[in-house]
C-alpha cells in the first residue's frame, strides 16, 4: 500500500485559485440576482460549494485507479439515467433533463456522465497502450461519446451534448491520433455539417434561430438575438473599469438574460470591466496550467488522461461561454466553470477536482 | 471489448503521455485566451463608448410630469374647483413591441373600445417614441390591477399618477367654469394649439379655456431607470420639476351663486348677476347643466350623445350665448331713447287693450288707461311704447339700444359670447337686402321683432341706464390679478363693447330708475316686492310666435313665452343687477321675477351681515354728473360715516 495521502499533499496553490474563482462568483451570482426573484442564489450557490468541497475531499481520499476500474459500470448506470430521464425526467424550459429526486433536489444525470466518460477515455487509451490508433480503435472511442451523446442531444441539450466531445478529442490527441487520420475525420465532419445544415433538418428550430441570430442579431430582437445583443451591450457598456458591484445597469435592470448562470461572464464584465474580465481568464489561465503540469508531473497513462480530460472539458466550456457572451459564438446554454450559478455544474468540477488532487498526490508512487 | 484495466496496469505502468502533446495544449490555452482577451477587447475598449450609449438607452426613459392646474376659487377665496390624485395608463411604445397584437388584450383589461385604441395610436403615430400615449384615465383599482398582473405580458402599459380636476356637482356653475379635455386631433390642427402636444389637457370651455394659460402651469418631466419590463426602479436620474399652474381667484361670489343656483332649479333658462359699477359677473347659471366631471374624466359616448341631443341645449351657456327677444325688458331702453329725445316726458296714451298702427292692430295685455312713461314702465303697457316706437322710428330707437351694448358682444372674458341682434334700416338692407317698413318698429317697440338680446346683454345694459350710464366690461376674473399683458391679451381675444359711458340726463336717468322700483312695488312685479330693500326692475314676456305678441295668449310647450326679468338694488347706481330668462316660463312677473328676487335677497342680506347692516340705500339724487362711485367702491359696501343711517338702524326701503 502506498504511502497514506494528506492534507499537506493537497495541491493548495490549485484550491487557492478555485476558492478566489468560487468567491468572485458568489459575489457576482448576489448582485446579479439583487432585483430579481432569484435573490439568495448566492447562498444556494454556497452550499453546493460546501457540498462540492467536501465531495471534493472524499473523491481525493480514493485512488484513482479504482474510479477507472469501476469505470464501465459508472459507464452503463449513466446510459441507464440518461434513458431514465427520457422516461421519467422533469421538464423544465422545453427540455427534459432532470430527474427529480425529491426535497427539491433535481439530478442532472448529463452533468454525470461527462466525468463518467473522462474516467472511461482514460481507461480505454490506457488498454490501448500506447501503440498506434487503428480505424477501429478511433471507432470505438467515437461509439463511447455518441452514444451518450445521442441521448443527451434528444433530451434536448445541445450545450451538454457538446462538452462530450473535448473529451474525445482530447483522448484521440493524447491517445496517438495521426495527423492523417485527424485530417480524414474533419473533412467528414464538415460534409456531415454542411448536409445538416442544407437540411435544416438535424437541429431543432431554437438551435437554428440561435445560429442565424448569432450571424444577424437583428432579425429577431426580443428573442435569441436580443439575448446576444444585450450581452455585448453589457459587456461593453463595462468599458475598462466597470461601473461598480451592483452597478451593472444591464445587470440590475434585468436586461441581461439569466445574468447568474449562461450569462454571468456578461454580469461581471458589466460590474468589473475589461480589468476584472481579464482577471478571470488570468484566473482560468492559472488554474488550466496547473492541471497540464500535474497531468505533466502524473504517474502514468490513466492520471494524465483524466487531468487532460478535465482540462479540455473545462477550455471548452470557457471558449463557448465567454465566446457567447462576447458575441464570438452563438448562444448554446452551457455555463461558465467555477463562475455559474447551478449545483450539476459545481459538482461536476469539485469531484474532477478531487480525482486530480488523488493524481497529484500519487505522482511519486510507483 | 474494453481491455481490462487491471490487466494492462501491470503491463503498461511506465507508459507515460507525450510530453510534447501536454505543453501543446498549454499554448492552445494560451491562444484560446488570448482570442476571448481580444473579443472583450473589441467590446470594452474599443467599443465601450457606443453601448455605453445603448446601455442607457435601454434603461433610461424619459416620463412626463403633469403640472398640476391652478385652483379656482370664488372672490372671498373659497375654493371652486380643486384637484384630486388619481392614475391614469399610458401605453409605452420603446419596447420594439408589436403592439397591434395586444390591442384585444387591452381592450379587454381597460374596457375600452378597440377601435377607440387604434385610433389613439393613430393620433400619437407621428409624435416621438418616447411620448408615452395616454390611454385612459382616472383608471379604476381593477385596471391597475389588471396592469400589475400583467406586467410581463404587457409591459408596455404603465400608470402614471395625475391631479385631475374635481367640478362642484349637478352642473354648479358649470358653464361659467368650463371644462378641460385633451386636445383632440381636429384641435392639433388649429393655430391656436400650435404648441402644444397630443395627450395635453386644456381648458375648452368657460374660465378653464379662457384662463387656460394661467391655469395651466408647464409639465415638467423625469428621466427615470426601467428595467426591461418597463418596470420604474431606483432613483430618478434627472428631473425637471412641473411648474403647477397658478389659483385664480373668480368676481363670483358662491353665496349669490348658491342662490342663483336654487332659483333656477326647475327652470330651463340663465341667471346673470352682475356688479353693474365694476362690471364683476357675480353668479351665472344656465340651465339645464352639464356634469363636467365626466367631461374631463372619461367621457362616455352614451354621456356625450345625451347632451348634444338634448333639445335644451345643456352645453350652452345661455348667460351669454342664448340670443331671444327680450321682450318688454327693452322698454327701459325705449324709456332711454324717448326721454333723450325729449319725446317720452310729455307723451301721454290712452290705452284700450291695443291701438292700431300702420293699419294693423296691435294688442296690449290690459286696458291701462291714460298712461304716461313712469306707468308705461310700471304697468309695461304695450299700446304707450308701440306709440313712442312709432314716434322715435326704428334708427333712433337702434342708436339707443347699440349705445347700451345690444347687438354687440359685451366683451365677456368667456368663450364664445353671442352678440344679439338689434335692427335697424342699414341691418335690414345689409342683412335681407330689403327696405325697413316702418310698421315693423312698432312690435320692436314692445321688445320683439328681430330684436334679440343675451341675458348678460340685458343686465349690462339695464344695469347701465341705472348706473347713470356707465357700463362696464363684464368679467369674471379681477383685471388687476392678471399680468397687464395677458388682459390686454384677454381683451383683445374677447373684443366688445367694453367699458362705456352713455350720457343720461339725470331727470331722465330718475325718471326711468323710479318707476322701475314702482314696478316691484305697485308695478307688474309687485307679487315679488322685497321689503326692506330698494329693489327695482323690469319684467319681460317674450312672445315666440307673431300673431299673439302684445296679447294676453302665451301659448303652450315650447311655444310658451320666455320670461324675463331684469332687476336691481339699490335702483340708482346698483350693487347687483340680475337678468333671468326662464325660457317658455310664460309671465316675467310670475316666472322670472320670483327668481331675480332671491338672488337680490340673498346679495343683500349677506351685504347687510357683512357690514354690520349698513344701509343698502339709494344713491345720492344726481347732480351734475350723473356717474356714480367713480372709485369703484360700491355704495352699499361704503362706510357707514358717509351715509347717515345711524349703523345699526334698521334697513329701510326708500321710496
Amino acid at each position: 500500500m502506498p504511502r497514506i495521502s494528506s492534507f499537506r499533499d493537497f495541491d493548495w496553490m490549485l484550491m487557492g485559485l478555485v476558492f478566489l474563482m468560487s468567491i468572485i462568483s458568489v459575489l457576482e451570482i448576489k448582485s446579479a440576482t439583487l432585483h430579481t426573484r432569484f435573490r439568495g442564489f448566492d447562498h444556494k450557490q454556497i452550499g453546493f460549494l460546501l457540498v462540492g468541497l467536501l465531495l471534493m475531499y472524499l473523491i481525493s481520499m480514493i485512488d484513482y485507479h479504482r474510479l477507472v476500474d469501476i469505470a464501465p459500470w459508472a459507464y452503463g448506470i449513466g446510459l441507464l439515467f440518461l434513458l431514465a430521464v427520457r422516461l421519467v425526467g422533469t421538464k423544465v424550459a422545453g427540455g427534459r433533463r432532470w430527474i427529480n429526486l425529491g426535497g427539491g433536489i433535481h439530478f442532472q444525470p448529463s452533468e454525470w456522465v461527462k466525468l463518467v466518460l473522462i474516467l472511461m477515455m482514460a481507461r480505454y487509451f490506457w488498454g490501448l497502450a500506447g501503440r498506434r490508433l487503428s480505424w477501429a480503435d478511433i471507432a470505438k472511442a467515437f461509439a463511447l461519446i455518441i452514444v451518450p451523446m445521442y441521448f443527451v442531444l434528444k433530451q434536448p441539450d445541445l450545450g451538454t451534448a457538446l462538452t462530450y466531445l473535448p473529451v474525445l478529442v482530447v483522448g484521440l490527441f493524447l491517445g496517438g491520433i495521426r495527423p492523417k487520420q485527424s485530417a480524414v475525420i474533419l473533412l467528414l465532419f464538415a460534409l456531415l455539417g454542411g448536409a445538416a445544415w442544407v437540411s435544416g433538418k438535424r437541429l431543432k428550430s431554437y438551435q437554428m434561430a440561435r445560429i442565424t441570430s448569432f450571424i444577424n442579431p437583428d432579425t429577431d430582437p426580443r428573442g435569441t438575438g436580443y439575448q446576444i445583443r444585450q450581452s455585448l451591450i453589457a459587456v461593453g457598456a463595462g468599458g475598462l473599469w466597470g461601473k461598480g458591484t451592483n452597478q451593472g445597469t444591464q445587470t440590475q435592470g434585468d436586461f441581461l438574460p439569466i445574468p447568474y448562470t449562461d450569462f454571468i461572464f456578461a454580469a461581471f464584465c458589466e460590474e468589473h470591466g475589461f480589468v476584472g474580465g481579464v482577471g478571470i481568464l488570468l484566473l482560468y489561465f492559472l488554474i488550466l496550467m496547473r492541471l497540464i503540469e500535474i497531468a505533466q508531473q502524473a504517474s502514468d497513462v490513466p492520471g494524465a488522461f483524466i487531468v487532460m480530460g478535465l482540462v479540455a472539458v473545462l477550455l471548452f466550456q470557457i471558449v463557448v461561454n465567454i465566446g457567447m457572451v462576447v458575441g464570438l459564438m452563438p448562444v448554446t446554454g452551457i455555463p461558465l466553470p467555477l463562475m455559474s450559478y447551478g449545483g450539476s455544474s459545481i459538482l461536476f468540477t469539485f469531484l474532477a477536482l478531487g480525482i486530480v488532487m488523488n493524481i497529484r498526490m500519487r505522482r511519486f508512487v510507483n | 471489448m474494453i481491455p481490462s484495466a487491471k490487466l494492462e496496469r501491470s503491463i503498461d505502468r511506465d507508459e507515460k503521455v507525450s510530453a510534447n502533446k501536454l505543453h501543446a495544449t498549454q499554448y492552445i490555452v494560451v491562444l484560446v485566451l488570448a482570442v476571448l482577451a481580444a473579443g472583450m477587447w473589441r467590446l470594452q475598449i474599443l467599443g465601450a463608448d457606443s453601448y455605453r450609449v445603448l446601455a442607457e438607452a435601454n434603461r433610461v426613459r424619459k416620463e412626463p410630469v403633469r403640472a398640476p392646474r391652478g385652483k379656482i376659487f370664488d372672490r372671498e377665496g373659497r375654493i371652486m374647483v380643486d384637484n384630486y390624485p388619481s392614475v391614469s395608463c399610458y401605453l409605452l411604445r420603446e419596447q420594439g413591441k408589436d403592439l397591434n397584437a395586444d390591442i384585444p388584450m387591452i381592450a379587454r383589461g381597460l374596457d375600452l373600445p378597440v377601435d377607440q385604441i387604434e385610433a389613439t395610436l393613430r393620433r400619437f403615430a407621428s409624435s416621438p417614441k418616447y411620448v408615452p400615449i395616454p390611454l385612459k384615465q382616472d383608471i379604476t383599482q381593477d385596471e391597475q390591477a389588471f396592469i400589475e398582473a400583467h406586467r410581463n405580458e404587457l409591459p408596455e402599459l404603465e400608470t402614471f399618477d395625475e391631479q385631475r380636476r374635481l367640478y362642484p356637482r349637478d352642473g354648479f356653475a358649470a358653464h361659467l367654469i368650463g371644462y378641460v379635455g385633451e386636445l383632440s386631433a381636429e384641435d392639433l390642427n388649429s393655430s391656436k394649439y400650435d404648441f402644444y402636444q397630443p395627450g395635453d389637457v386644456v381648458g375648452k370651455s368657460g374660465v378653464e379655456e379662457t384662463y387656460d394659460e394661467v391655469l395651466r402651469g408647464t409639465d415638467g418631466s423625469r428621466d427615470v431607470i426601467v428595467d426591461s419590463h418597463g418596470k420604474e426602479f431606483g432613483k430618478p436620474l434627472a428631473q425637471q420639476l412641473a411648474i403647477p399652474g397658478k389659483d385664480l381667484r373668480l368676481t363670483i361670489d358662491l353665496d349669490v351663486q348658491r342662490a342663483a343656483e336654487l332659483a333656477m332649479q326647475g327652470h330651463n333658462g340663465a341667471l346673470v348677476a352682475m356688479d353693474p359699477h365694476t362690471g364683476e359677473i357675480l353668479a351665472m347659471v344656465s340651465r339645464p347643466a352639464f356634469d363636467p366631471n365626466q367631461f374631463s374624466v372619461r367621457l362616455t359616448r352614451e354621456y356625450w350623445s345625451q347632451i348634444v341631443n338634448d333639445p335644451d341645449h345643456p352645453m350652452m351657456n345661455k348667460a351669454i350665448q342664448a340670443q331671444d327677444a327680450p321682450g318688454s325688458t327693452f322698454k327701459i331702453i325705449m324709456s332711454l331713447a324717448g326721454l333723450e329725445e325729449g319725446v317720452a316726458q310729455d307723451m301721454r296714451v290712452m290705452c284700450n287693450g291695443g291701438g292700431t298702427f300702420y293699419g294693423r292692430f296691435f294688442a296690449c295685455d290690459k286696458h291701462h288707461g291714460m298712461v304716461d312713461i313712469e306707468h308705461g314702465i310700471e304697468w309695461s303697457c304695450d299700446t304707450f311704447y308701440y306709440t313712442l316706437a312709432e314716434k322715435l322710428g326704428i334708427d333712433t330707437i337702434a342708436k339707443y339700444a347699440t349705445e347700451v351694448g345690444l347687438s354687440q358682444k359685451t366683451g365677456v372674458d368667456l368663450p364664445e359670447e353671442a352678440s344679439g341682434t338689434m335692427p335697424s334700416t342699414a341691418w335690414k338692407l345689409k342683412t335681407q337686402h330689403e327696405k325697413w317698413y316702418a310698421g315693423e318698429a312698432i312690435s320692436v317697440g314692445i321688445g320683439q321683432g328681430a330684436v334679440q338680446v343675451t341675458p348678460l346683454q340685458l343686465a349690462r345694459a339695464l344695469g347701465g341706464i341705472a348706473s347713470g350710464g356707465v357700463l362696464k366690461r363684464p368679467h369674471v376674473v379681477f383685471p388687476d390679478e392678471l399680468p397687464p399683458d395677458m388682459l390686454l391679451a384677454i381683451q383683445s381675444t374677447y373684443p366688445g363693447s367694453g367699458d362705456r359711458v352713455v350720457a343720461i340726463t339725470p331727470e331722465n336717468w330718475e325718471t326711468i330708475t323710479d318707476a322701475m322700483a314702482a314696478v316691484t312695488v305697485t308695478g307688474t312685479a309687485s307679487a315679488v316686492h322685497l321689503e326692506g330693500i330698494d329693489f327695482a326692475g323690469k319684467t319681460g314676456t317674450a312672445q315666440l310666435v307673431n300673431h299673439s305678441i302684445g296679447g294676453n295668449n302665451l301659448l303652450t310647450g315650447n311655444a310658451r313665452a320666455n320670461a324675463w326679468f331684469v332687476g336691481m338694488a339699490p335702483r340708482r347706481n346698483p350693487d347687483i343687477v340680475v337678468a333671468v330668462l326662464a325660457e317658455h316660463g310664460g309671465w316675467g312677473a310670475e316666472a322670472a321675477a320670483p327668481l331675480a328676487a332671491q338672488v337680490i335677497s340673498a346679495f343683500v342680506n349677506k351685504q347687510r351681515k357683512k357690514d354690520g347692516n349698513v344701509l343698502l340705500t339709494d344713491a345720492p339724487k344726481p347732480a351734475t354728473s350723473p356717474a356714480p362711485n367713480m372709485n369703484g367702491v360700491p355704495t352699499a359696501m361704503a362706510t357707514p360715516a358717509v351715509h347717515p343711517g345711524a349703523p345699526n338702524a334698521p334697513a329701510v326701503k326708500q321710496p
